[in-house]
């Protein structure tokens, strides 16, 4: 091979905000090249998907409805990503997070009042974070994979909401179909400017941003979450206990988003449908990296990916790109990313030909 | 060159460097790099950590390419490509760390690493003649986890034998081996020179080059500086040339000893992580304030897990199995025990005494918020912590661009005197540190050390884990050696030899029968 990598000293800054809009623009390329593979106007589709969202002020309400919820999930992944907390899960906490919240208005026996709402989000975060507390328990005390668990977990959330919504839960006067009873107003997130879509969760999200970025930065849990990311030998001896990171990361990022569960059940959906669990829980993960793992930088994260579906469906109408195709292409995006994020820390480099790589000290074990 | 000693010849050169450089980003590794090595010539290469000898001689194996300069191997003109290419010029390599399975056995590890492999009756006929010719013990049916240091680096010897070298390159080859098993050693490297093989012995440690070497060539910062004929120098000649500047020694001041009790350790048993990790048993030792107490022995006995649970980062068994003056703190983390007065640095800088990818200043954070205030209401205070950082750096000399500089930017010795200085700067009641000066290079070791004696002049009890003797000697007034996991019974620096010392390291108490039989052999 003529070219090696070869490892950076410090990390480039450039490469650091750079890799991002990078890896934007080759997926931009590489979903070109796939849809019209695909016999797709790939011209077009690139268009609606990236450009169109952002030029035409008619969508930028859909992208803060689509943005709120995969923001305030990423953030709470991003703190456990940084402490080297692995929750894959955030789907079923989020799917928990709206039974939860939705449990509670019915079965609030009909009172209504200023006070059912903020029960519900409370009851929403709390439902995320007890279904994370399952793998925290199994990984704190059994060294379980919170990896393999909280995904796992996932499809049994996603199983819990499609027997409450076609059994005890469904609206009686639904004319059979699986739902549940329309939110009432008192139950339901305030729309903020009449006439849009434009919900309470907006905001919200964006303080969660913040405050979640002063606590990374500024507090003595978030330096303890990223010493237990970068490096857990230190975070012991600096005495932090792995298993209250653990904890922490799991219930915190559960807690984030069963809160985007119940904000969209009582938001958007107004209802819960078997069509709820829409991916915003995986997608999320991509928008934690895209944002570096840094609330501000998730905020406009989640507003690309925002983009990516409001656009897709754009696209879906203009030229009749399935919906897999989408997801083909936000994954091409997080696998792009990574990719390029090599860069950041390592460069290339040319090399003379002819040079095997080293082979002797095959498996290093250090006689420390 | 300087003349040779046993065997030198009229021919050319085993192997000749002329004007090789190399550089890394950000740093010039060798630059101008010439000297020659005669058939059975043994070569000491000398210069403190950075000087550029790992690198050159990696370029010499072939898993580094030389920018510019040429390579001449018995007279002609190579360009070495791999470590296989080097291997089949006849150049061989013990590394300073090892490449060794830990489950498989002397011999599986052995039949791994061949360029040729062969039948396995004919490869034991040929390890074992190898052994024998050079009268290495090994038992090449046993586990390299069952080893000491000194054999496993004997496998990588024979490693390098099977292939009859006709350059052996030896990479800082009795850092961790027993002043016994250095001797043995320098046997085996004198019958292999006399034999005509070429060593390329990399080293800073003076008398051993004074020792067993027939020439030296001295680098500082990537230059040659000089070459020499060590059995003429002095050891302090030798340094001065190394760095480039007089040589300073740690004073005592003040009596050692005679103080109170500060940290008693009672029977401490603590079970070792499996696979590979050394248990604790019954480790007992006081140390009084004003007193340095060493811990000396081969890595790897234990020192890691003792460092690790005086720090707290492993709680043990019973809470009085140790104690700060008359308090017992086995039961505490080690936020509760920095703040009762135990502040401890471990072996390992990157990743465990610090954060790399940190700037100083929060890497203050890690320890020191426990006794200073350095946190208010949950939150950090920065100025805090950057003042703090910035008081490190300058009462330790530690040289950087400042407390917002990461960690990893700055060199292993640099960071040590930040480390050390983090620790001491909170006046601790007790300090450990174990491998003090490790990978350090003698300007910061000598700073580390003058640091410590003050530090124990003003009434703290030290704790100095270590595998450097000569370091021990220096700073300890009683020392212990630890050895799978137990200590000796503490021994007066003032009247120990270090053959003694060698013995205990090697696993023999004081007389009594060996722990383990198979110890002894490689002990005497």
């Amino acid at each position: 091979m003529p070219f090696k990598l070869e490892p950076r000293r410090e990390p480039n800054r450039t490469m650091l905000y750079a890799s991002p809009v990078i890896a934007v623009a080759l997926t931009a390329l590489a979903g070109l090249l796939f849809f019209a593979a695909l016999g797709y106007n790939g011209t077009l589709a690139i268009y609606d998907i990236l450009i169109l969202p952002v030029i035409d002020a008619t969508h930028w309400i859909d992208l803060g409805v689509k943005a709120a919820p995969l923001v305030t999930i990423a953030i709470g992944l991003a703190i456990g990503f940084r402490a080297n907390v692995w929750n894959i899960g955030a789907e079923g906490q989020y799917v928990m997070g709206a039974i939860a919240g939705t449990g509670v208005a019915l079965h609030a026996g009909g009172t209504e009042g200023a006070w059912a709402l903020p029960v519900m989000c409370l009851a929403g975060a709390l439902g995320g974070a007890l279904w994370a507390a399952i793998p925290a328990l199994l990984r704190a005390r059994l060294k379980v994979s919170e990896i393999l668990t909280s995904l796992m977990l996932s499809y049994v959330a996603i199983q819990v909401l499609y027997f409450l919504v076609r059994g005890p839960w469904r609206d009686p006067e639904g004319f059979n179909f699986p739902q549940t009873r329309s939110f009432t107003d008192v139950e339901s997130m305030p729309i903020l400017i009449d006439g849009t879509r434009l919900h309470l969760g907006i905001p919200i999200a964006v303080l969660i941003a913040m405050a979640v970025w002063v606590v990374m930065s500024r507090t003595l849990v978030g330096f303890e979450l990223r010493v237990s990311g970068l490096a857990p030998n230190a975070a012991r001896y600096a005495g932090f206990r792995e298993q209250r990171t653990v904890w922490l990361a799991l219930l915190v990022s559960g807690g984030l988003a069963g809160l985007a569960g119940i904000f969209e059940a009582a938001g958007p959906f107004g209802q819960i449908t078997p069509n709820f669990p829409t991916g915003y829980g995986f997608t999320a993960i991509v928008v934690a990296f895209l944002g570096r793992l840094n609330p501000l930088g998730i905020l406009i994260g989640g507003v690309v990916l925002a983009v990516s579906f409001v656009g897709g469906e754009l696209a879906e109408t203009s030229v009749g790109l399935p919906s897999a195709a989408i997801g083909l292409f936000q994954a091409t995006l997080l696998f792009l990313l990574l990719g390029v994020d090599m860069l950041v820390w390592y460069r290339i480099r040319r090399i003379a030909p002819a040079i095997a790589p080293s082979a002797a000290p095959a498996v290093v074990r250090s006689a420390s | 060159m300087e003349g040779i000693g046993s065997a030198p010849g009229e021919t050319a050169p085993r192997l000749e460097l002329r004007h090789v450089g190399k550089s890394f980003p950000g740093v010039r590794a060798n630059d101008d790099v010439s000297f020659a090595v005669a058939p059975g010539e043994i070569h000491a290469l000398l210069g403190e950590n950075g000087a550029g000898k790992s690198t050159l001689m990696k370029i010499v194996y072939g898993v580094q390419r030389a920018d510019e300069g040429a390579i001449l191997w018995e007279g002609r003109s190579v360009d070495i490509t791999s470590p296989k290419a080097a291997r089949k010029l006849g150049i061989g390599m013990v590394f300073q760390h090892f490449s060794l399975f830990d489950a498989l056995t002397v011999y599986e590890n052995i039949a791994v690493g061949m360029d040729d492999p062969m039948p396995r009756r004919a490869l034991e006929a040929r390890i074992e003649e190898v052994l024998s010719t050079y009268g290495l013990p090994l038992d090449i049916t046993r586990e390299v986890h069952t080893l000491s240091v000194g054999e496993r680096q004997r496998i990588e010897i024979v490693r390098c034998l099977m292939q009859q070298p006709r350059l052996l390159i030896m990479d800082e080859p009795t850092s961790v081996l027993t002043p016994q098993e250095v001797e043995k050693l320098f046997t085996t490297l004198r019958q292999l020179s006399a034999e005509g093989v070429s060593i390329l012995y990399i080293s800073h440690k003076l008398h051993e080059i004074k020792a067993l070497c027939h020439s030296a060539t001295i680098l500082r910062g990537g230059r040659v500086v000089g070459t020499c004929d060590p059995r003429v120098e002095t050891a302090k000649s030798m340094a001065e040339m190394m760095i480039g500047g007089e040589l300073r020694t740690a004073e005592r001041r003040g009596k050692a000893a005679g103080g109170e009790e500060r940290l008693i350790v009672e029977g401490l048993s603590v079970p070792g992580t499996p696979p590979f990790g050394i248990e604790l048993k019954a480790v007992s030792f006081t140390v009084h304030a004003g007193e340095v107490f060493g811990i000396a022995g081969v890595a790897g006995n234990g020192q890691n897990e003792l460092t690790r649970a005086l720090a707290g980062e492993v709680v043990a068994p019973r809470a009085e199995m140790i104690r700060l003056a008359r308090r017992p703190i086995g039961h505490q983390g080690p936020g509760e025990r920095r703040r009762a007065g135990l502040c401890v640095v471990p072996e390992e800088r990157n990743g465990h005494a610090a954060v790399p990818e940190f700037t100083l200043a929060e890497n203050t954070m890690l320890t020191a918020r426990y006794r200073r205030p350095l946190t208010r209401g949950g939150f950090m205070r920065l100025a805090a912590t950057r003042a703090f950082a910035e008081d490190v750096i300058r009462r330790f000399d530690v040289r950087t661009t400042g407390p917002e500089a990461l960690a990893r930017s700055l060199s292993g010795g640099n960071l040590q005197k930040f480390i050390v200085g983090r620790e001491m700067l909170q006046t601790p009641d007790v300090l450990v540190v174990s491998q003090p000066t490790w990978g350090v290079d003698a300007g910061a070791a000598s700073a580390i050390h003058q640091a410590l004696l003050d530090l124990a002049a003003n009434g703290a009890a030290i704790v100095v884990i270590s595998q450097d003797l000569d370091e021990l000697l220096a700073l300890a007034s009683r020392l212990v050696v630890m050895n799978d996991g137990r200590l000796s019974q503490a021994l007066d620096v003032a009247g120990v030899s270090v053959k003694d010392i060698g013995l205990l390291m090697g696993g023999v108490h004081g007389g009594d029968a060996p722990v383990h039989p198979h110890e002894v052999t490689h002990a005497v």
